[in-house]
């Protein structure tokens, strides 16, 4: 196994790996393999990354002032919109169940590939057909919409909305296949011995995703489909003047989009929970307890989507209901949140960038969690509704959870997929630059929306000035963080140390092969004996820790 | 290993699967969850129609009454029948008749036409009379609000529907086409016992839907 357990070892970098296997541009756009698959969709989320991250920042600037600043309203409601979108549909889903989930699965399950190769080629190029379309739309048209896409007003504005539309339609057919061969992988493909309860975290988190992905993303289809046609076609579907109840498109959009959120910030928890250990060098504390959580949280969140509507005119029992579900989400984060900690507790931590971004992820799903316990209220809600307050609270788990949880990835498996390790120095440096610019932006945007400051206005009172520019300075630091990521990732991947195979005497079955792995992920199939995240009794290899 | 003995034993067992049992039961698995994602996108229709029922109550029944039953009728006895013959088929090519499958296949594809047909004849009538989605309604009988929508509901639901039967009827007749020249046989059938399960869940989405549309 692993020469990184014994000291005195030089890491070795494999000759022929993953990366070098098979030469040429085409051998990439025509692979079958999951680690490159993985790869690709790193690059191209990445790149999405970027762009919303440049709309992200078009939007803080022109909240600089309170009067016009940079832009119009019209191409401020463009840039929120396209900012939305490219994050959200672009970035969030397909990044960590697509970058991660499809490079790391297989390696998990001592398995050779996912269960349909071909299928998951496809679930690429249908992501990229859509974020094409999508992007492209928004771009030539100016769709101004917000992400959300509400009736009656995205079947009657005047930007170009179907092709964006479409686009989003054809990015979910990419995220159901994902999902669906995920799930088919993990019943079908574990190694010997890999019964369901030695499965990792990481692994039970993305099952409960794909869950989501197979069962909620249809609903949207369906829903951008009748918003298309509506369009197109004029029948009154959603429109009020024809018959039409716009708040049926409202219930039918959050049936899916609720359930979203945790297709972004499950995977999230699932590189927590395998990171944790790892830096913690300690078994997972409350193992089981982490894994039903995910799938709690996937089962609550289907009946939880009502709390955005709150103000749409719902029945108050149904609101009522929607609430206290909504909360029990709370409480399966909370037990994961305990658990995380109780790994952490008297364990032998690791000082690393990934220890940054957990430490981060934890104290912002805490922050941000707590304020969707109240924004569930209803009471509170009514008050805080279309304010910054949401704005700040839904950011904090999206970027807060979500974009740690990535970063915590790509610093974890970096040297699996690459077989280098990243500056260490400089990745401390970025990650301070992150977690103190990403609470600089948005802590400011909590009080601004308690004050009143509403959403989606390209100006505000001169009162929230003070705030915004917090913000906006705020939002610098945090562009600066990505910037330095950006340039010691790129130069580790042909300077940086050689990893060797378990850089972190890792428990993970992913360790267990050369980083970067074979094409085939393994010279022999693995037979699995221990735990997962076992850093107790699993021989010399790795060394542990006891309490 | 005896994994890569069944490797050289089976062509059709793909690299990273141990046995053709388990490759099997991947795609079977995988097929369940795709009908799952069937259901619900055609469950959104349903809940549009059910709340505009609700809202329009009158309106959708007096509506609904414009549906010609037998129509409907004659073609929920075609689909079952084809469900049944597509089942037949599949069992066929499980114990090595190909002949009679393919035979089976072929009847079931018709029965697909003649839905098709009949569905157009209904359409065609339809659209004489003008009772069609939202603006574009104009039949004089029935003026209640919600007509347009009632009409909106049938055309996108029975339309996405009829979009169903061709990809499922084109699936019918590749693995016809498939059989005849050979490619399955008793011990690797599942791309046909795949193309049964996807066609009766068309069946199935008919049997939700007519009721619903022409009954009540």
């Amino acid at each position: 196994m692993s020469q990184s357990s014994d000291p005195e070892a030089v890491p070795v970098y494999p000759a022929v790996n993953y990366l070098n296997a098979d030469r040429g541009v085409w051998s990439w756009f025509s692979t079958l393999d999951h680690k490159r698959i993985g790869l690709m969709y790193l690059i191209t989320a990445l790149f999405f990354f970027l762009v919303g991250g440049i709309f992200a920042m078009a939007i803080r600037l022109e909240l600089l002032t309170p009067g016009p600043t940079i832009m119009g309203a019209n191409t401020y409601n463009r840039m929120f919109t396209l900012h939305g979108v490219v994050m959200i549909f672009l970035f969030m889903i397909p990044a960590i169940p697509g970058v991660f989930g499809n490079f790391l699965l297989p390696l998990m399950l001592g398995a050779k590939d996912v269960a349909f190769p071909r299928l998951n080629l496809l679930s690429l190029y249908l992501y990229w057909t859509g974020a094409l379309l999508a992007v492209g739309a928004m771009v030539m048209g100016g769709t101004d919409t917000g992400w959300t896409f509400y009736a009656p007003y995205s079947t009657s504005t005047p930007t170009t909305v179907f092709p964006a539309l479409l686009g989003v339609f054809i990015l979910g057919f990419s995220s159901i296949l994902t999902g669906l061969n995920f799930i088919v992988t993990i019943h079908t493909l574990r190694a010997p011995g890999l019964g369901w309860m030695r499965l990792q975290l990481f692994i039970w988190a993305i099952y409960a995703t794909s869950i989501i992905q197979v069962l909620a993303t249809p609903v949207i289809g369906l829903t951008v489909l009748l918003v298309g046609i509506e369009r197109v076609g004029g029948f009154g579907l959603f429109d009020p003047t024809k018959g039409g109840d716009p708040v049926l498109f409202q219930h039918m959009f959050w049936f899916y989009s609720h359930p979203a959120v945790y297709i972004m910030v499950l995977p999230s928890m699932g590189v927590i929970s395998d990171a944790i250990a790892a830096v913690a060098r300690k078994n997972v504390f409350g193992y089981k307890m982490i894994a039903y959580s995910s799938l709690g949280i996937a089962f609550v969140g289907f009946f939880a989507w009502g709390h955005h509507m709150f103000v749409s005119g719902q029945s108050p029992f149904d609101n009522g209901a929607f609430a206290a579900i909504s909360m029990l989400v709370g409480v399966f984060t909370a037990i994961k949140v305990f658990n995380w900690v109780g790994t952490l507790y008297r364990g032998a931590v690791r000082v690393s960038a990934p220890l940054v971004y957990i430490c981060g992820f934890l104290f912002f799903i805490v922050f941000g969690g707590m304020t969707g316990i109240a924004v569930a209220t209803v009471s509170l809600d009514v008050h805080w509704h279309d304010t910054y307050f949401v704005v700040a609270h839904f950011h904090f788990i999206m970027v807060g959870a979500v974009i740690m949880g990535f970063l915590t990835a790509l610093h974890y498996w970096f040297p699996k997929m690459f077989g280098r390790m990243y500056h260490e120095g400089w990745a401390m440096v970025a990650a301070s630059f992150i977690v103190l610019g990403f609470m600089a932006t948005f802590i400011p945007q909590f009080l601004a929306g308690n004050a009143g400051m509403p959403r989606r206005y390209y100006m505000y009172p001169e009162r929230f000035e003070a705030l915004n520019v917090a913000s906006t300075a705020g939002s610098s630091l945090l562009a600066f963080g990505f910037v330095i990521i950006a340039i010691y990732l790129i130069y580790a991947l042909r300077h940086g140390a050689i990893a060797g195979d378990n850089p972190w005497d890792s428990g993970g079955i992913e360790w267990m092969t050369s980083s970067p792995p074979p094409k085939e992920n393994f010279h022999t199939t693995p037979i699995i004996v221990r735990d997962p995240h076992s850093y107790q009794g699993h021989g010399e290899e790795v060394e542990h820790v006891v309490i | 290993m005896s994994s890569s003995d069944a490797h050289a034993n089976n062509p059709h067992l793909a690299h990273h699967f141990d046995s053709i049992e388990k490759q099997d039961y991947a795609a079977r698995l995988a097929m369940w969850l795709f009908l799952a994602t069937e259901v619900l996108l055609f469950a959104g229709l349903f809940l549009g129609y059910t709340v505009y029922r609700h809202f329009y109550h009158e309106t959708f029944h007096e509506a609904s009454r414009t549906l010609s039953i037998t129509l409907g009728t004659i073609n929920t006895i075609v689909l079952i029948t084809s469900s049944l013959t597509v089942a037949l088929a599949f069992h066929a090519v499980k114990v090595g008749k190909n002949n009679q499958a393919v035979a089976l296949l072929v009847f079931t594809v018709l029965c697909a036409i003649a839905f098709l047909v009949i569905k157009g004849f209904e359409y065609r009538h339809k659209f004489e009379e003008g009772m069609l989605p939202g603006q574009f309604y104009s039949y004089k009988e029935i003026t209640g609000p919600g007509a347009n929508l009632y009409f909106t509901i049938y055309f996108l639901s029975t339309g996405l529907h009829a979009f169903h039967v061709i990809v499922g009827m084109s699936v019918l007749i590749w693995l016809t086409l498939r059989i005849k020249r050979g490619a399955y046989s008793p011990n690797h059938y599942v791309a046909v016992e795949l193309g049964a399960l996807y066609w009766h869940l068309v069946d199935l989405v008919w049997i939700f839907l007519f009721p619903l549309l022409y009954l009540i």
